[in-house]
């Protein structure tokens, strides 16, 4: 017979489990219109993690003005540099927020702007290196006060 | 006529990063919001924001509407010699505006 602390156990362990996949699953199931704004971005080419550091607060009060920085590691030479910055958002009426096209004249691959966010979603930075390949970083946030909603 | 704020050091050493950062006074309107009546307000947005150091482009970005109003945007370059920045913002309805701001590299 199955005593009451093996079934919790056992059901703990299930439940765990789901949660993790749900989890895996909402990471990377974007909505596709966000993943059709990077895939014309970046063209088909493979997107990695890292690199990147998207610095966004993960509560947001008040989504009309939200502080948002994106920094990229590189040494920003002539040979290996940054060469855009991208930002798209998952549930704004529209993926993009900001592309910021860099240099070796930068110095530093990093920016900072004021975002409008529509709702509870992900955020998504994308840097594009002089070589070619796609680096990303995502957050989620969580947002209170919506933009783009109020009436005039 | 709105207004717009560059912030850039007034000397810096040669070589050094320095952190600039442009503001300008712009409702940023997204074009998906309604009146009470229901009408849809027109989309009026900056779309494009270009920096040159003595006439070599520096930054230049793209906005959309998820831009919050009054667009500021901050970023660095290296101080390569004594001289000026300019800003120029751009968008829909025929809007320009530019700014301009000096460095003296020591």
């Amino acid at each position: 017979m199955t005593s009451r602390r093996d079934f919790l156990v056992a059901t703990g362990s299930l439940a765990g489990g789901i949660g993790l996949v749900f989890a895996a699953g909402g990471a990377r199931a974007t909505p596709a219109s966000m993943q059709q704004a990077i895939g014309k971005v970046v063209g088909g080419s493979p997107v990695r993690r890292g690199k990147v550091k998207l610095d966004i607060p993960p509560l947001i009060d008040n989504g009309n003005a939200v502080p948002l920085s994106v920094a990229v590691e590189s040494p920003m030479t002539p040979a290996d540099h940054v060469r855009a910055i991208h930002v798209f958002t998952e549930k704004n009426p529209q993926p993009y927020v900001v592309s910021a096209f860099l240099g070796p004249r930068s110095g530093r691959a990093s920016i900072a702007t004021r975002v409008r966010l529509a709702d509870t979603q992900t955020v998504v930075a994308i840097a594009e290196l002089s070589d070619g390949s796609f680096w990303s970083d995502r957050k989620a946030v969580v947002v209170t006060l919506a933009a783009c909603l109020e009436e005039l | 006529m709105a207004r717009a704020i560059v912030n850039v050091p007034a000397t810096a050493r040669r070589g050094e990063i320095i952190e600039i950062k442009a503001m300008v006074g712009h409702a940023m309107e997204t074009g998906f919001r309604r009146t009470q009546l229901g009408k849809l307000i027109p989309r009026d947005i900056i779309s494009r924001f270009v920096c040159t150091y003595n006439d070599a482009e520096i930054l230049r970005a793209e906005l959309h509407p998820a831009i919050a109003a009054n667009p500021l945007l901050t970023f660095t370059t290296v101080a390569t010699a004594s001289g000026t920045l300019t800003f120029t913002w751009t968008g829909d309805n025929g809007y320009s505006m530019t700014a301009s701001a000096t460095v003296t590299v020591v």
